[in-house]
């Protein structure tokens, strides 16, 4: 039998009701599906993260920031964010539009005063005077590249390595071309590029000066698939040398394959972690076991399986059963299906997917403000 | 204060103006309609003309002339803050080690060299056919040291201050055009230093050319630190000035 990995979608899962405990016949809410227990659990991981403000990552720290703040005027754009970032890590900073991720790459990266709040970027204190040495070790691709379009590729980068007063301008040029695989475009004015192919000349750019961190600000938006596949295969090339990179993005499926941790930002930091963490504070594990016809009963199938801690039918012939640990649960159900004499289609753990949990967090938002 | 910076900006902005032919179309047919006209005027006054007419047409002329420097750097300077705000291309500039004296010192001398270098061409061929072809009288009035001096020294100087009011413009206001427009008609009273030189109401001497000189450059100067302070890199990226928003000094 072959166990599995199927995404789920959230919603869906939360419409069915009619969960059983596991040990007992009466029917339970489930932990972190039901309504009010869900709200009761986010609102306690939102106070956790604010609590511990991050979480602490392996290596020495490039990025740490406490309580950022920015007011524009009455509006809080950006509020009591706490997150830190270590050397070598690519941490994903996503959220809707609106929530406050450019204009944090923005404070971070001096362009804008916080209201309140610290930092340290890349080991210097955020601070009035430590501007120009703050952005000497870091380079920020903003969302529009931003290049001169009357000049050429090379032309673009002279200029910015002697913004950089990087050593032999021109081997880091070609060595930043190499790494984009622009190298024959060189010579062509950027105005005649294309929107993908200017990306990856920011990028390029932004490599010129070794940062010690990479501020990417949705770095494939606007961007067809292969243009930003190009993109993230030039990200994970930069994780392989061992570059730290801060990437906001609202490409979920982005930032789950490239990002080793992420935060979840609506103006306020909403929470932060590994993917897989995310789920696992959000989402209970769940095996969905499907038969060709419905069980006789299947309380007595389900009741008490090792590791199943509640479980419900939905549409007949399909099981879910929450557990607490897959591994064990599902070779133990296996048996107790064929057991049963069921005959068994599929036995699968249901992933949640980032986008799950992001529209978990960012939705719990809308239903306040609403 | 970083040279290779400085020296950055004035090679982008250069390579920037030979493709841009709004600005090479304006660096060199403005010149020429304020050097044909004056030119004319002063081939034609005969060779017994009264002393008056002559003074009075070499003054004319001699404004005309510096009005070319007023008039040009503040094209190209109010486009340079505004402009690169418009096509995205200032907040990577802004992203790098530069500070903002570097940034517009660099746009400043980039904007300076080629106004400065078409004005000084204009003078020359100017003063070249009126040697060659102008009544003696008025050769003379054209080519008399102080007013050659006052050419010299003035027109770098009133480039420099249009660069600064055009940069100015440029840093606040929010369209290009408008910029324009404003740093133009605000370069225009430094001319009026030249004028009261031009038309005799002071008399022309080399230690007044000199003197009216400095107290250019000290303007030009207070004009520099003035507008470095109103670069706010704030406004400039989201379009609201920074005190507004009750927030601490950005780094710089």
């Amino acid at each position: 039998m072959q166990v599995r990995r199927e995404n789920g979608w959230f919603r869906r899962r939360r419409v069915g009701l009619g969960w059983r405990p596991a040990s007992a016949r009466e029917p339970q809410p489930p932990a972190a599906t039901a309504g009010p227990e869900a709200r009761e659990r986010l609102a306690a991981e939102r106070a956790a993260v604010r609590a511990r403000g991050s979480e602490p990552p392996a290596g020495e720290p490039l990025l740490v920031v406490e309580h950022l703040t920015k007011r524009f005027g009455e509006r809080v754009a950006v509020d009591d964010v706490s997150f830190t970032v270590a050397a070598g890590e690519v941490f994903g900073f996503l959220g809707p539009n609106g929530a406050g991720k450019t204009t944090t790459v923005r404070m971070l990266g001096t362009l804008l005063a916080p209201t309140s709040g610290s930092a340290v970027v890349a080991g210097i204190p955020l601070a009035p005077g430590h501007g120009s040495a703050i952005r000497r070790r870091i380079a920020v691709l903003p969302e529009n590249p931003g290049l001169y379009l009357r000049l050429t590729v090379s032309e673009n980068l002279e200029f910015f390595a002697g913004l950089y007063g990087v050593d032999q301008p021109q081997a880091r040029i070609a060595a930043a071309l190499e790494a984009v695989n622009l190298r024959s475009r060189a010579n062509d004015l950027c105005g005649s590029l294309s929107k993908g192919l200017r990306q990856r000349v920011g990028l390029a750019r932004a490599l010129l000066n070794d940062p010690a961190v990479l501020f990417l600000d949705e770095p494939t938006s606007g961007l067809d698939p292969v243009a930003a596949r190009e993109v993230h295969s030039l990200i994970d090339r930069l994780r392989e040398r061992g570059a730290t990179v801060f990437l906001t993005t609202h490409r979920l499926e982005e930032a789950e394959r490239l990002c080793d941790r992420i935060a979840i930002l609506n103006t306020s930091l909403r929470t932060i972690g590994r993917t897989d963490e995310l789920r696992d504070r959000l989402f209970r594990k769940t095996l969905v076991a499907v038969t060709a016809a419905p069980l006789a009963d299947p309380a007595r199938v389900f009741g008490s399986l090792p590791g199943v801690t509640a479980w419900r039918c939905c549409d007949g012939n399909r099981y879910e059963l929450v557990v607490s640990d897959a591994r064990l649960a599902a070779p133990a159900a296996a048996r107790a299906l064929v057991a049963a004499g069921a005959d068994l289609l599929s036995l699968a753990e249901q992933r949640h997917s980032l986008e799950d949990v992001y529209l978990e967090l960012v939705d719990e938002d809308v239903e306040a403000l609403g | 204060m970083s040279l290779g910076r400085i020296r950055a900006v004035v090679r982008k902005e250069l390579r920037d103006y030979r493709r841009n032919r709004f600005t090479i179309t304006t660096t060199a047919v403005m010149p020429l309609v304020f050097l044909v006209s004056p030119t004319v005027t002063l081939l034609r006054i005969s060779a017994p003309a009264n002393a008056a007419l002559v003074h009075r047409s070499v003054g004319v002329t001699s404004l005309l002339l510096l009005v070319v420097p007023a008039v040009i750097p503040p094209i190209i300077a109010a486009y340079s803050v505004i402009g690169e705000r418009d096509q995205g291309t200032l907040e990577p500039c802004l992203t790098t080690p530069i500070r903002r004296e570097e940034l517009l010192l660099g746009k400043a001398a980039a904007a300076f060299l080629p106004s400065v270098t078409v004005a000084y061409a204009i003078y020359a061929v100017f003063a070249l056919v009126v040697r060659a072809g102008a009544a003696r009288a008025v050769s003379a009035a054209v080519l008399h040291a102080p007013q050659v001096l006052a050419q010299v020294l003035f027109t770098p100087l009133i480039a420099v201050w249009a660069i600064w009011v055009g940069i100015a413009m440029s840093v606040r206001a929010r369209d290009v055009r408008v910029a324009q427009q404003l740093a133009t008609l605000a370069s225009l009273p430094a001319l009026g230093v030249v004028a009261l030189i031009s038309f005799r109401v002071l008399a022309p001497s080399v230690p007044l050319a000199v003197g009216l000189a400095l107290a250019l450059l000290a303007v030009d100067l207070a004009a520099w630190r003035l507008v470095s302070r109103m670069f706010d890199r704030e406004r400039l990226i989201t379009g609201a000035p920074a005190n507004r928003h009750a927030s601490r000094t950005p780094p710089r």
